[in-house]
């Protein structure tokens, strides 16, 4: 059954304020979700004052700064700071993002900054993305073939390699899945928006000789048809990609297969 | 605490090979109701606001009666099915079964008394 509250030790309550840094005259303020699991406590949110005009645009800089000068126990999972490696995708300002391109001349007001939502959480803005992993696994995002392997390459027309456009793209950053209601209440099974992208990306590559396979797989009441085209998946991409677009896609076919 | 792995956590009892069939269904109606609702709002309403016998009279025409009865039995199959699809989200387990067992109860109730209702009406 679906919980609409939370349990009483995953209440957040207040947290600290720390000072504010001397002589700083442009301060933006965050609020920042914290928890550790070894001190036992209820997550709380933190509040920093950063000095802009030592600060950079985008607020994974913010964060960075935090970490280096205020704050050094603040966690959070960070790499390539380009939006390739997916790996700082947090809640912004209520939306799922990546903290290193979302710049904070696009927050009004103070910046507040939560884990992605609805997933376990191994400490402050880390979630724990191990069954979406393995969701991800288990769609084969590999090359399936049958046929024995070419001497030199598989070979590929460009229109049939444009079809990969806007989905290779995806870097598994969990921001649409974490966005989706249908995740949050049946992510034991539903797929998601991010392995239904994947999904579809090897469906539709003119290489792939498994795509019976792959839809017999899909065809799940909850694997794949959870998806109610709600849309917040396509709203949130950090990258600009449209997984319920290619979840339809994906139920486009099934329908063509069977009728 | 299970020791499974989390490949086996995520594949878990594989996949049901079914959905496709509900899911076209759901296309279908969606279709017909696009005609459909329209029509029974119109037919419906230009049988509104006379005497009970001009309504009798009104309803015993095959158009109305049909029309009437095609939203009907189409529409609450419909409400069935996204009645359903709301149980399966959000209610699980036991208390998910028994969700499905009632709300099928009460739309098949509903279809057969609206029928009984019309037909009465209309004969």
């Amino acid at each position: 059954m679906v919980q609409f509250t939370l349990p009483k030790n995953s209440k957040i309550v207040t947290g600290k304020t720390w000072p504010k840094p001397e002589g700083a005259t442009n301060l933006r303020k965050f609020q920042i979700y914290r928890w550790n699991e070894e001190d036992g406590k209820n997550p709380r949110i933190d509040t920093y004052f950063v000095d802009m005009d030592t600060c950079g645009p985008m607020v994974l800089d913010a964060l960075i700064k935090i970490k280096n000068e205020i704050d050094p126990t603040l966690t959070f999972r960070r790499s390539c700071r380009e939006g390739i490696c997916g790996s700082c995708a947090m809640n912004i300002d209520g939306i799922n993002t990546l903290a290193c391109i979302y710049g904070m001349d696009e927050i009004k007001g103070d910046v507040k900054i939560y884990p992605l939502p609805h997933m376990p959480v191994v400490r402050d803005l880390i979630p724990d993305l191990t069954h979406f992993y393995a969701q991800h696994a288990s769609i084969m995002p590999w090359l399936e073939t049958k046929t024995n392997r070419p001497a030199k390459e598989w070979r590929q027309s460009i229109e049939d390699r444009k079809k990969l456009d806007g989905l290779y793209e995806c870097v598994m950053c969990a921001s649409c899945s974490t966005s989706c209601p249908s995740y949050w209440w049946n992510g034991d099974r539903y797929l998601g928006p991010a392995a239904l992208l994947h999904a579809y990306r090897w469906i539709i590559d003119s290489r792939d000789e498994a795509t019976g396979e792959r839809l017999d797989e899909l065809e799940d009441p909850f694997k794949l048809y959870r998806c109610h085209t709600i849309m917040n998946c396509a709203k949130t991409c950090p990258k600009g990609l449209n997984p319920a677009e290619a979840i339809g896609q994906i139920k486009k076919m099934m329908v063509e297969r069977a009728i | 605490m299970r020791y499974l792995t989390d490949r086996k956590r995520a594949v878990g009892l594989g996949s049901a090979r079914t959905g496709t069939q509900t899911h076209w269904q759901f296309t279908v109606r969606s279709i017909v109701m696009v005609v459909l609702v329209p029509l029974f709002v119109f037919t419906f309403g230009a049988g509104l606001g006379g005497t009970r016998e001009e309504v009798l009279a009104y309803f015993s025409q095959p158009f109305p009666a049909i029309v009437t009865g095609l939203a009907l039995v189409v529409g609450l199959v419909q409400l069935m099915y996204e009645a359903l699809e709301a149980v399966e989200d959000y209610v699980h387990g036991i208390p998910g079964e028994l969700a499905r067992v009632a709300v099928k109860a009460l739309s098949y109730t509903l279809i057969a008394v609206s029928l009984f209702a019309l037909v009465k009406i209309a004969l």
